[in-house]
């Protein structure tokens, strides 16, 4: 067939973006020769607003970067800025975090499943995947009062403590996600469409991956055993014994698979957290107006998306002259035009929707 | 933890090898707790980036930072500070190299050495209007074309100079 | 016209009841989700909140195929022509639910890239407070919005074109 280019627009509003995310392709015929993100329809001018309030009023607007895992970002942010202002956290409140944290992980995982299967076309899939997500926010609602932003971690520790019956119920949640899981995997592992449309595509290697900057679980499934919570260990993580699921193909079908067993590594990490959680306090004393002398602090975290991380530098006053975010989204999203490149136009829904962006923190 | 005694010694070597390639363009040099940090001259920012990802095995490009000095001029003395974060993976060692660049200069553009500055260039560009150059594509990323000065910078009223819609 | 007919015949009124009966039991939501609360109206229409009890579940990808545009999530200077484009493409007659304070007024964020409250470019019945709203607030705005359609009076706006609402 003679070579047509066509150029096709995709976007902002369109139900597999994943937000308000415009994409600019060109195809020719049925194959992707390039792919143009254009951002900028959700950016809210985070880090401006950032500047004129103070450390403490931050932290529930970082709930609003990457919505999906609204803790992860909490728990950055924090540890930036308790890395900066020298706070100690107490052991107590590190391993509330990490329950907090892991749980946070599980429902960002569930939820990616669903849309991921709803985009290729399995709607049953997203009903399943946020049945078991309901569970957690269950938790989360019962925790603090809110479900999807949370606020949860606080600068200094926790915002509660966990007591009795909110452990026993996180237990009893834990239990119940693995047949879950079982569920969605007997729906999509070995069905033929799923595989057809996610083994082999949208492949990367492991040397392009880190050249592209790729983190998180897309990086993993090339094979990367780069993951914060082992290399640079934060909030007790070397407590905890767990594994770092790898892939090795690189493409949409590892990647799933490589959540799907975070998810299982995570129920491991909570349970080793609520079994070994320490007597002591769950928030460490800081004073109601924080002020930070000059200086300059960098925290990343592994993010349920990637690599998490703020930069913040203190002036003296009780504001911060500049925090930035380091998004791993926005960082993985740059890959999507070499990821669709010689692949189908349709492929292109499957190879975004794999990558488990959230506009939000890419648009800031 | 990585960042043992063993690895500072490494560290330091990585620093007096960056010293002795580029003299006098090193303005100042730190290795601490994992992190190398080195100030620089802006005009030799690419060579040494190119220098971190060859020889020192940096391979991956965490993060771009720029502040805005305007109200902290003690900061060196020109208006801008750009931050490259670089990561060594395996081994979790982070570098972290700082350029001074004043108002309406330019700064080379990192691309060429590390695809995954190309948005975060943009980026700086867009929110505080430092052109890259040699940048493929520099263009704003977030606000639209025809949108009037460059939010992060300090001068910039947070609700806008226009008032929105 | 008189005053008694402005109350409405007897045929009419009927025709009222019957219009507005099938309008507010089969909305055709258009999910505009922007920002954190389109998870949440996703989560409305999922297995536990099930939106399908009220007869909204068709969540439709086209605004020429709904008649309810749910604005769920921050609307930003650079989305606005956008949303505004897309009211315009849905045919009549259409409602619009504001959902979350982003929506209503520009929520947390009174920045330079931000448009303080969607009704400033479409016109909003219902508005949904929370940030989030829960799915419980949103579908208690979607009843607030069938009771709204439940009191309107269809007939009026057929037999004199002027009365039908300025958008």
């Amino acid at each position: 067939m003679a070579f047509r280019e066509i150029d096709l627009n995709m976007g902002p509003q369109h139900p597999s973006t994943h937000g308000v995310l415009r994409l600019k392709l060109a195809v020719d015929n049925e194959v992707v020769l390039r792919v143009e993100p254009v951002l900028g329809y959700l950016h809210r001018g985070m880090e401006k607003l950032w500047e004129s309030l103070t450390y403490t009023q931050i932290v529930p607007l970082t709930d609003r970067l990457d919505y999906l895992a609204s803790l992860s970002n909490n728990l950055a942010y924090c540890l930036a800025v308790e890395k900066l202002a020298g706070i100690e956290v107490p052991r107590r409140a590190r391993y509330i975090r990490v329950v907090l944290a892991e749980l946070q992980r599980l429902a960002s995982h569930l939820a990616w499943t669903g849309f991921m299967a709803n985009d290729i076309g399995a709607m049953s899939v997203l009903l399943y995947g946020f049945e078991a997500r309901e569970d957690i926010l269950d938790i989360f609602e019962e925790y603090c009062g809110a479900r999807l932003t949370v606020h949860g971690i606080r600068i200094g520790g926790a915002v509660h403590d966990l007591d009795g019956p909110l452990v026993s119920r996180i237990r009893a949640v834990l239990e119940r996600i693995p047949k879950r899981l079982a569920d969605i995997r007997s729906l999509l592992d070995e069905n033929r469409i799923w595989k057809e449309r996610t083994v082999g595509i949208g492949r990367i290697t492991a040397g392009e991956a880190i050249d592209y900057g790729l983190t998180g679980p897309p990086l993993r499934a090339c094979g990367v055993a780069w993951d914060m919570r082992k290399d640079i260990p934060y909030s007790s993580y070397d407590d905890f014994d767990f594994d770092v699921p790898l892939g090795t193909n690189g493409d949409v079908y590892d990647r799933y698979l490589v959540r799907l067993e975070e998810i299982c590594q995570s129920i491991r990490i909570v349970g080793q957290a609520l079994d070994g959680l320490p007597e002591g306090e769950f928030k460490a004393k800081v004073p109601r107006v924080l002020k930070i002398a000059p200086g300059e602090a960098f925290h990343t975290i592994e993010a349920p998306k990637g690599v998490l991380g703020f930069t913040v530098r203190s002036n003296g006053t009780d504001k911060p002259e500049r925090v930035k975010m380091k998004s791993p989204s926005f960082i993985n999203l740059q890959s999507l035009e070499h990821l669709c490149q010689g692949n189908l136009f349709s492929d292109v829904i499957g190879i975004l929707g794999s990558l488990d962006i959230v506009l939000g923190e890419i648009d800031k | 933890m990585p960042a043992d005694r063993a690895d500072q010694s490494k560290l330091r070597k990585a620093l007096d090898a960056l010293a002795g390639r580029f003299g006098d363009a090193v303005l100042a040099g730190a290795a601490d707790k994992g992190e190398l940090a080195v100030r620089l001259t802006k005009d030799v920012i690419v060579p040494a980036l190119s220098f971190f990802k060859e020889e020192l095995g940096f391979n991956a490009f965490e993060d771009l930072v720029v502040f805005d000095n305007l109200n902290s001029p003690d900061e060196g003395g020109a208006r801008f500070t750009v931050v490259y974060r670089l990561f060594k993976f395996p081994g979790a060692v982070r570098a972290r190299l700082t350029v001074e660049v004043g108002d309406g200069e330019s700064l080379p553009s990192a691309v060429p050495v590390y695809r995954a500055a190309d948005w975060a260039e943009r980026e700086a560009f867009d929110m505080f209007g430092i052109p890259f150059e040699g940048h493929p594509d520099l263009r704003r990323i977030y606000l639209p074309d025809d949108f009037e000065g460059h939010p992060l910078r300090k001068d910039f009223p947070l609700a806008g100079r226009t008032g929105g819609l | 016209m008189s005053e008694p007919f402005e109350r409405g015949p007897f045929l009419l009124a009927r025709a009222d009841a019957f219009i507005t009966w099938a309008q507010k039991n089969s909305l055709w939501p258009f999910g505009s989700g922007l920002a954190c609360c389109a998870i949440e109206m996703i989560a409305t229409a999922a297995a536990r909140y099930d939106i399908a009890r009220f007869g909204m579940e068709l969540f439709r990808a086209s605004p020429r195929q709904a008649d309810l545009f749910i604005v769920a999530g921050t609307v930003t200077n650079k989305m606005a022509p956008v949303l505004r484009r897309l009211w315009d493409q849905m045919p009549d007659p259409k409602w619009a639910l504001a959902m979350g304070n982003c929506a209503i007024g520009g929520g947390p964020f009174p920045t330079y890239s931000v448009l303080q409250g969607v009704d400033r470019i479409i016109p909003v019945d219902v508005y949904v407070a929370g940030c989030p709203p829960t799915p419980q607030g949103l579908i208690h705005g979607l009843m607030t919005l069938q009771e709204k359609i439940a009191r309107s009076r269809p007939t009026k706006e057929i037999l004199d074109p002027h009365a039908r609402r300025q958008s």
